[in-house]
C-alpha cells in the first residue's frame, strides 16, 4: 500500500530518517544498511545498529561511491545472519537480484528499501557541488524530474545520464520520491504485512505518474544516442581494441563491478602467469607484443562472464583511470545479448541466469 | 593488382583450431582417419571431454592470437554423454558470437557443429567446407594486431 508521511520544515530527510528508525526501534530488523554522512560529511554505505545514529542517514544524497549490492550480499549470505534492511538505489537493487541468483546474496532475511533515483554524481563532483550549494543537492534533481523531465543533466555520472530504470518496482518497500511533493510529503510504498508491523495505514497502490514516464522516455532517448555512438566506434575502423587502446589493465573495472564476484579472478590466477619464452613467442608471432598482454582477452572474457547480468550501474566507468567508456561499451554489448536471451537483469529473482539453463527446442538450426 | 590478390589468396592457408568432444566429434574425426577420408590439413584438433567444457576464453584466446577459424564440435542435441553439455555449449557459443559481433569482430570465424561418432564423412566435409570459407575470408586481422 502507499503511505503518505508528512514532512515538516520542508525537510523530507528528517521524515525519511524517522521512517528508517522505526525499522530498528520496532525490531523489524536487527541492522540497517544505508548511505550515511561520515563525520567529515562525505557519504558512504554503513551498517547501522543504533537507531540514534540514523540522524546521519542520508539516502537522498545524490552520490554512488560504491554499488552497495556487494555489501548487502556480504551481510545476507551465510547463517548465522541478521535480519537486515538495505536502502538501495535501483541499480544496486538490480545487482542484488543478480547476486542472489549467483548464490552471492540471499533475500531470505533481507528487506530491500529501494529509492526512486534521479541520478547521482561521482564522489568528487558531489563534494565539489556540496561546497558550492547552500541547499541539499537532491532538491534540484527531483524538481527537474517533475518540471523538466526531458532536459539532461550533464554533470551526473555518465551511467546515470543514460539510465532508463530509475525505479525498482518489485521491492517490498519503495521510497516513491518521484511521486512525492518532497517539501510536504514523503510517499512510501510498503507491503501490507510490513506496514502492519510499522503501524502505518495508506491507500492501494496506483500506477506510474506521467512525469516519470516522460523522464524515462528522455533517458531512453539519451541511452539510444549513446549506444549508437559507441556502436559506430566498435563496429567501425576503431573496433573494441581502439576504444580500449588506453587501458592499463589495472582491473579497477573488475574490482568495483558488483556482478564480478569471483574471489580469485582467472586474470589474477596462475593461468596468466606466463613463462618468459611465452611472451617472446607472442612477440615473434606478431612482430611485437603489447605489455601488459591480453587486454582484449580481459575485456571480452569479462563481457562473457557478466554482460548478461550487467545492471548498468557504471561503477566501472567511474573507476577507470584512463577515462574509458567501459560501462557504455558493456551496456551496448549487453543490450543485444540480453535481448537474444530475452533476459533483463534484476527483473525477477526467480528467472534463471541464461547460461546455466537451456531448452532443448531452442536454436535448433545452430550446429546443423 | 587483382591477380596479385588472387595469388595471395591461393597461397594463404588458413589455420583452424578445433575443440572436439571426446565422445562424438573427436571419435568422428578418428573414423574419418581410419576410413582413409581425405580432408585439408588446416585443422589443429584439441580434444575435450565435452563441448560444454569449452571455456569461451579458449575460443577468444585462439581468435585474438590469430587463428583464422575456431571449430567447436559436439554430440547432436539429445546425444550428449553428459546429458546436457552440448545444450549449454550452444547457449555459450551464441552468447560469445553475439559479444564478438558487437565488439566489431567477424563472428563467422567461429563455427559450432554437431558431428556424431559415426559421421566420419560429415567431419571431413565440415573441415573442407570451413577451410574454404576461411580461405575466402582471408587471414584473421588479429595475426598482425600486436597492441591488443
Amino acid at each position: 500500500m502507499k503511505i503518505s508521511l508528512s514532512v515538516e520544515n520542508r525537510n523530507p530527510l528528517a521524515t525519511l530518517q524517522n521512517f528508517l528508525k522505526s525499522f530498528l526501534e520496532r525490531q523489524i530488523v536487527d541492522v540497517l544498511l544505508t548511505p550515511m554522512r561520515t563525520p567529515s560529511n562525505s557519504v558512504t554505505p554503513a551498517l547501522v545498529s543504533d537507531p540514534a545514529l540514523l540522524n546521519r542517514a542520508d539516502p537522498l544524497a545524490p552520490v554512488l561511491p560504491v554499488n552497495a549490492a556487494t555489501w548487502a550480499g556480504k551481510i545476507s549470505l551465510r547463517q548465522p545472519r541478521p535480519k537486515a534492511a538495505a536502502v538501495l538505489r535501483p541499480c544496486e537493487a538490480r545487482a542484488l537480484v543478480e547476486l542472489t541468483k549467483m548464490a552471492q546474496a540471499s533475500l531470505d532475511d533481507l528487506l530491500v528499501i529501494a529509492l526512486d533515483c534521479a541520478g547521482t554524481y561521482t564522489p568528487a563532483t558531489f563534494l565539489h557541488k556540496q561546497m558550492q550549494n547552500d541547499h541539499p543537492l537532491w532538491v534540484d534533481l527531483y524538481a527537474a524530474v517533475c518540471q523538466k523531465p526531458e532536459s539532461p543533466n550533464l554533470e551526473l555520472r555518465p551511467a546515470c545520464q543514460i539510465c532508463e530504470q530509475p525505479v525498482f518496482e518489485s521491492a517490498p518497500i519503495r521510497l516513491c520520491l518521484f511521486e512525492s511533493d518532497l517539501e510536504r510529503t514523503l510517499i512510501v510504498e510498503v507491503r501490507d504485512e510490513i506496514a502492519q508491523k510499522l503501524n502505518l495505514t495508506g491507500e492501494a497502490t496506483n500506477g506510474r505518474s506521467p512525469e516519470i514516464e516522460a523522464f524515462i522516455a528522455a533517458r531512453t532517448q539519451a541511452r539510444d544516442r549513446a549506444f549508437a555512438e559507441i556502436r559506430a566506434r566498435l563496429e567501425g575502423e576503431e573496433g573494441i581494441a581502439g576504444v580500449f587502446a588506453a587501458c592499463i589493465r589495472c582491473h579497477n573495472c573488475m574490482t568495483v563491478c558488483p556482478i564480478c564476484y569471483c574471489k580469485t579472478c582467472v586474470f589474477r590466477s596462475h593461468v596468466f602467469d606466463h613463462d618468459p619464452m611465452k611472451y617472446v613467442q607472442w612477440a615473434r608471432q606478431k612482430g611485437a607484443q603489447r605489455m601488459p598482454p591480453d587486454t582484449m582477452l580481459f575485456h571480452l572474457t569479462r563481457q562473457n562472464h557478466m554482460a548478461l547480468s550487467c545492471v548498468g550501474c557504471g561503477m566501472c566507468t567511474d573507476a577507470c583511470p584512463s577515462e574509458l567508456p567501459v560501462g557504455l561499451v558493456f551496456r551496448a554489448v549487453a543490450q543485444r545479448l540480453q535481448h537474444t536471451f530475452d533476459y533483463l537483469p534484476g527483473r525477477k529473482v526467480e528467472e534463471p541466469l541464461p547460461l546455466i539453463t537451456f531448452r532443448a527446442d531452442e536454436w535448433t538450426e545452430v550446429g546443423e | 593488382m587483382a591477380e596479385t590478390t588472387k595469388a595471395e589468396t591461393t597461397q594463404f592457408e588458413p589455420k583452424i583450431i578445433a575443440f572436439l568432444c571426446n565422445w562424438c566429434t573427436y571419435t568422428g574425426a578418428d573414423l574419418a582417419g581410419t576410413s582413409r577420408l581425405q580432408y585439408p590439413p588446416n585443422i589443429r584438433i584439441i580434444r575435450l571431454m565435452c563441448s560444454g567444457a569449452v571455456d569461451p576464453m579458449y575460443v577468444l584466446r585462439a581468435t585474438l592470437g590469430g587463428a583464422d577459424g575456431v571449430l567447436i564440435g559436439g554430440c547432436h542435441p539429445g546425444d550428449c554423454h553428459y546429458q546436457e553439455g552440448n545444450y549449454k555449449a550452444r547457449r555459450r557459443v551464441i552468447a560469445l558470437k553475439e559479444i564478438l559481433k558487437s565488439a566489431g569482430f567477424d563472428e563467422e570465424r567461429i563455427w559450432l557443429r554437431w558431428i556424431s561418432a559415426s559421421e566420419g564423412a560429415r567431419f571431413a566435409e565440415t573441415v573442407r567446407e570451413m577451410t574454404e570459407a576461411m580461405r575466402a575470408k582471408g587471414p584473421n586481422p588479429m595475426k598482425q594486431a600486436w597492441a591488443v
